[in-house]
């Protein structure tokens, strides 16, 4: 891989996004029946009182979606566990090489994840009433361990003040213009799950040579996804060439100076799985978020607040935002991320000595 | 039991009391042995060995042949050396200007360097991040605004390896003033009255007097800027990441991310090891034979020099240095923890109170960090004074046969940087017997671990200055060393035991490198709480929950100064 170039592939249109390599393991049983949110679940959650939430949502959004459900079930405490989603792989695995199960449900944006978790047989089979109702198939495991939860993209942004609309890139290789040397911010794929499979994508469709010349304008190097967004609304630098479409969003609807570009060699997608642990030691409540989790009234918040993609039947994109059918995505592909995760994080490293 | 007591002790036999003190101190000894010997153990054995656990140089090999390792190698020399340069000549004159001269406002100057003392490196980073960032940092707009400069110039640019010196410095060269402005204090005024008596002017008074007296704590200083610098964590992470180049720290650190390589990380930490010994080494040798015991039973007053006019131009350069580690970032804390975008100035136009409202009422993780970092920073200073107190104690007055050793044990330390003691401690104690990861204890240790070198050698460098003979006194008389220790010296000491234990509170407080590593969802601490928040650039929770921790220490160290019976005590070593 280091040098080579993945075989370009056909990109496909959001609405058939399907085939999601994770979610389409060939073999064994069907999915348990599905869950609906009963009394008596609820009551079980109660006693048991709070429930632990690993998670690489950004946490402006994470803790309103903790606030909300603690609204809904008084007597439950939501603690978010909120970091990149490689650090929350590594801190999960940390604990449960000794022994220690804290973690209830876990949210990653590198779907990858989910594929070690199930090959592991960490996680439980539960899907809750909404997922078999109102989701499509290719975003659920058929073995009923984990569902996408929500979907985001990696995307090109700029600050308004500092660019004019008509000056402002309008694909990855605009970016390697010698005016934007030293005014370019980007994430990490070392902590971020949502660079990790947007780096994936784009050496596979663009090519390392992209990264190499990049590394050559002196970009500011963050950490989070969800930073890169934030540095433009500070101002701090002039463009982004990767990190969440969501936060910009929000940003931008705010009254932020921001703006999102949807690079012309297509954008990398990122659907990021829910699901609940075998040794979850609060076992209902984590049933009974994993069910809150799901449901229309959650996922409205995660998009409406949230500036996210929702694959459930009922929600609808906010206004304004343009479609995911509108865009032209890079394909995901979590099994191609799960194997090549390590040569792509050592790759990264040595071309931006970080 | 009570009819034992009842019975009277035969007249015979009270005059033989058995000593308890050398079995206690030597538990002492075997407890520091197993605290510090063990992680390291792990991290020799480590180095030395590959994944599938045979003998291998390789990993050295790796070290000294790849440049990865090599460049932030020469970098944290740089940074260490150009650092505790910097903490020397601002830090010295600064302390002697306190302790000997007329300069007004000195226990204004004092109080504000314990204020750049007690605020984490990391916030102070996160700080000038907000005031020095080349386009959204404060100061830069300002230049703009003043100038008229393009969008894209600025003055200072904080992610370089100038702007970590920088930042570095303002907050390590407290430990130089510290130690600095406390050797001063206890040279006794009549030293140098002797000297001006024998015909010696000003020059050769502080020439042949006072430079001598203080030359100790100078180099003492140095040393810990030194080391400070180059095994710190937190400030390189948010600052030179962001520039695209690594420190040792942060190497090792990436080493641990997944897929973790601890054996690397391991060897990477050797080296620094090596240096710190060497370095102590050369601070004994330069020390050489000298005495410096100017404590004695008798002691006058410090002489202070007029400075006539001049003090008010001290003054100014005394603000003017303090303007860089305590009221600008301050300001630019409290400015973003009320502006709704960090990087714009509050009016009353954009006020918000948004981040506090974040932190209190939607971030789930503040009430449990700040109840673990109660109880950690507490427990560790307890702990961690009474066992400096005693080792101290033993290596200063040689009580064992092997003080020497026990003294380079609870030095070492502070040549590990945090991350990789974390490391180690991972290591010992993930496995039986002694399963402590996901505990508070696991940090607890960690946290003495790492408080104990300075908080040693600041004892022990108070106890050079207490002449023998009081103890020796009390000894003849027939009192235990225990005894002596507790009636003699550590009253004698007050002011350095009591420094020692603020000092280690609020060096918990701060640590961040050890905790990284040992921290899990149950166990986490503030400063782990606002570098995730700074990994996010989640900049206005991080300014909310910073100025909490400042305003908390600084009751500790306020509430500490005002412990009746410690009332005629001054606080000076924080």
């Amino acid at each position: 891989m280091p040098d080579g170039k993945f075989s370009r592939r056909t990109i496909l249109k959001a609405s058939g996004i399907a085939a999601v390599s994770a979610f389409a393991s060939p073999i064994r049983a069907a999915a348990p029946e599905p869950t609906a949110v009963t009394p008596a679940l609820i009551e079980a959650a109660r006693n048991e009182g709070k429930v632990v939430y690993y998670t690489s949502i950004d946490l402006p959004v994470a803790e309103p979606i903790a606030k909300a459900f603690e609204a809904k079930y008084p007597g439950i405490a939501v603690r978010v566990e909120r970091t990149g989603a490689e650090r929350v792989f590594q801190r999960i695995g940390q604990e449960y090489a000794s022994n220690i199960h804290a973690v209830d449900v876990v949210n990653s944006s590198d779907a990858a994840h989910f594929i070690v978790w199930k090959r592991d047989g960490l996680l439980v089979p539960f899907v809750p009433e909404d997922v078999a109702k109102h989701y499509p198939a290719e975003q659920k495991d058929p073995d009923g361990l984990f569902a996408a939860f929500r979907a985001s993209l990696s995307v090109i942004g700029y600050n308004t003040r500092l660019v004019k609309p008509e000056n402002a890139p309008k694909s990855f290789a605009d970016l390697l213009d010698p005016k934007w040397a030293g005014k370019i911010v980007k994430a990490h794929p070392g902590y971020s799950g949502t660079i990790l499979t947007a780096t994936y994508q784009m050496s596979r469709d663009i090519g390392w040579g992209f990264f190499e010349k990049l590394a050559k304008q002196r970009v500011m190097q963050v950490q989070s996804a969800a930073d890169p967004p934030k540095k433009l609304g500070l101002g701090e630098r002039a463009i982004m060439a990767d990190g969440n479409e969501y936060v910009l969003f929000q940003i931008k609807e705010a009254g932020g100076p921001v703006e999102v570009v949807y690079p012309t060699e297509g954008t990398p997608l990122i659907v990021s799985p829910n699901a609940v642990f075998n040794a979850a030691p609060n076992p209902n409540a984590a049933r009974l978020f994993q069910c809150f989790c799901f449901s229309p009234e959650c996922q409205d918040l995660v998009v409406n607040r949230g500036g996210m993609r929702s694959f459930h039947a009922q929600i609808k994109d906010k206004p304004g935002r343009r479609p995911l059918s509108d865009i032209k995505l890079m394909k995901e592909d979590a099994a191609a991320v799960e194997k090549l995760s390590e040569e792509i994080k050592a790759h990264y490293t040595k071309i931006f000595r970080v | 039991m009570t009819l034992t007591l009842a019975v009277p002790a035969a007249p015979g036999r009270s005059t033989f009391r058995f000593d308890l003190s050398l079995p206690i101190l030597l538990g002492f000894s075997v407890a520091l042995c197993l605290l510090i010997l063990l992680p390291l153990s792990w991290l020799v054995y480590y180095s030395l060995h590959d994944r599938a656990g045979g003998f291998t140089l390789a990993n050295f090999a790796q070290l000294v042949t790849d440049p990865t390792f090599l460049d932030p190698l020469v970098t944290t020399l740089i940074l260490a050396i150009s650092s505790a340069t910097i903490c020397c000549l601002v830090a010295a004159p600064m302390g002697w200007l306190v302790a000997r001269t007329d300069m007004p406002l000195r226990r204004t100057i004092r109080a504000l360097v314990t204020a750049s003392f007690v605020t984490p490196p990391f916030l102070g980073a996160v700080a000038w991040e907000l005031l020095a960032a080349p386009n959204s940092g404060l100061l830069n707009k300002i230049f703009r605004a003043v100038t008229g400069a393009e969008s894209d110039e600025y003055l200072f640019n904080i992610y370089s390896l100038p702007g970590l010196i920088f930042v570095i410095s303002c907050y390590t060269f407290p430990y130089v003033f510290v130690l600095v402005a406390n050797a001063l204090d206890r040279i006794p005024g009549d030293l140098e009255d002797a000297s001006s008596i024998l015909g010696g002017g000003a020059w050769t008074t502080a020439r042949r007097v006072t430079v001598p007296l203080a030359l100790p704590a100078v180099l003492a200083g140095a040393l810990i800027a030194f080391l400070q610098a180059m095994t710190l964590f937190g400030s390189p992470a948010i600052l030179a990441l962001p520039a695209g180049f690594h420190t040792m720290t942060t190497k090792i650190w990436s080493l641990f991310q997944y897929p973790p390589k601890p054996e690397l990380a391991a060897a990477a930490s050797l080296p620094l090891l090596v240096l710190t010994v060497a370095l102590l080494r050369a601070e004994a040798f330069v020390l050489g034979r000298r005495s410096y015991a100017v404590v004695g039973g008798r002691q006058g007053d410090p002489r202070r020099v007029p400075l006539g006019r001049w003090k008010w131009v001290a003054l100014g350069a005394a603000f003017l240095v303090l303007l860089n580690p305590v009221f600008l970032p301050y300001g630019a804390l409290l400015n973003a923890a009320f502006s709704q975008v960090a990087s714009e100035f509050v009016w009353f136009d954009n006020v918000t109170l948004h981040n506090i409202d974040f932190v209190f009422f939607e971030l789930s993780a503040t009430g449990l960090a700040f109840r673990n970092t109660l109880i950690l920073c507490t427990s560790a200073a307890t702990i961690g004074t009474v066992m400096a107190v005693v080792i101290a104690y033993i290596t200063s007055r040689r009580v064992v046969a092997w003080h020497k050793a026990l003294g380079f044990l609870a030095t070492a330390p502070v040549a590990v940087p945090g991350i990789v003691l974390g490391v180690g401690l991972f290591l010992t104690y993930t496995r039986p017997p002694f399963v402590l990861y996901g505990t508070l204890w696991i940090l607890l240790i960690a946290f003495i671990t790492i408080a104990l070198p300075a908080a040693y050698q600041q004892l022990q460098s108070a106890f050079r200055v207490v002449n023998p003979d009081l103890e020796e006194a009390s000894r003849i008389l027939g009192a235990t060393r225990l005894g002596t220790l507790g009636r003699i010296t550590a009253p004698l000491l007050r002011t350095s035991v009591i420094a020692t234990w603020c000092f280690i509170f609020i060096g918990v407080i701060r640590e961040l490198s050890a905790a990284i590593m040992l921290f899990t969802s149950e166990t986490k601490v503030i400063s782990v709480l606002i570098f995730d928040l700074n990994e996010s650039g989640d900049l206005g929770a991080i300014a909310v929950l910073g100025i909490i921790m400042l305003v908390f220490t600084f009751a500790v160290v306020i509430l500490i100064n005002r412990i009746p019976g410690f009332g005629g005590v001054r606080l000076r070593n924080t």
